[in-house]
């Protein structure tokens, strides 16, 4: 019990400190607002660690304290929308078996994007956005490979650690 | 070190490609040429449509954003969010490119002549 409540403070630090790092990156994919997910780092990581339900007060956590620190109200919608719809995912791939953790991370990153694209579309009440699809669908399996085989090896090395 | 793929992981980066495929024809479909004018929406109602060929400034939404066309282009030169996100955007041109206001709620997005449906509005 007590270890948990400290992965969690852990976790929660961490993600913090992604979404601050993600503030410096300017990545412009034509959609203002819409950011590449690094803090999905600790989310990908904390699925393999911790339990779902957690997992997804992590990441609702996370969102809002980054959202109140670094962003405003449209960047919390956007993260959140990210956030859950990528979590929702790569919870299902995991349980339904056969991926490894680089191919659930590669359907977060991907569906992380999608769920901000969704956010815009409905925000500004135009389609098109979709322009930016195959953008975005890109930069997000990028990150998401990059993630999960990052995560893949954190993994390996907080079961060494035990 | 080990990535450790399995042949779902493939399967499913295979998929992810084949639509951004799909969807890069479906844009190269509706973008290309024809591109001439560009249709300013506040809140998702249409403000007002301005060709790309006359060079001028527009005040949208009573001065909160000022978009600038100049030589085919438009560009938002000037807008009071806070982000500025939308100042920062690259001018467009092309055929349903659009720059984005979030906070603003507005959108100006670049159309084709042959999509006829805004000319009752046109001033
Ligand atoms: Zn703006």
């Amino acid at each position: 019990m007590k270890s948990k409540v400290a992965y969690f403070g852990v976790f929660t630090s961490l993600a913090l400190i992604f979404s601050y790092v993600e503030t410096l990156i300017p990545v412009n994919f034509g959609i203002p607002g819409v950011k590449i997910g690094l803090a999905n780092l600790i989310i990908v990581t904390a699925l393999y660690k911790m339990r779902l339900p957690d997992v997804f007060l992590l990441s609702v956590v996370r969102v809002v304290l980054s959202g109140f620190i670094f962003g405003n109200y449209f960047s919390i919608i956007y993260s959140l929308a990210g956030g859950i719809l990528s979590l929702a995912v790569m919870a299902f791939l995991k349980r339904a078996g056969g991926f490894s953790v680089t191919g659930v991370s590669i359907a977060g990153g991907t569906f992380h994007n999608i769920g901000q694209l969704l956010v815009a579309m409905l925000v500004v009440e135009t389609f098109s956005v979709i322009y930016y699809v195959p953008v975005l669908l890109a930069a997000g399996m990028l990150t998401g490979f990059v993630i999960g085989v990052t995560a893949n090896e954190i993994l390996k090395r907080l079961t060494a650690v035990k | 070190m080990g990535i450790g793929l399995k042949k779902k992981d493939v399967l499913l980066a295979l998929i992810i490609l084949c639509v951004i495929g799909f969807t890069v024809l479906i844009r190269t479909y509706i973008g290309g040429a024809g591109a001439n004018r560009v249709v300013i929406k506040v809140n998702g109602a249409i403000q007002g449509v301005y060709s790309l060929a006359e060079d001028r400034e527009i005040e949208i939404n009573e001065g909160t954003n000022i978009l600038k066309i100049k030589n085919g282009e438009a560009d938002m030169v000037e807008a009071d969010c806070p982000d500025q996100l939308c100042v920062n955007q690259k001018p467009v041109s092309l055929d349903h490119e659009s720059l984005i206001c979030l906070p603003n709620r507005v959108v100006v997005e670049v159309e084709s002549k042959e999509e006829s449906e805004y000319d009752a509005v046109t001033n």
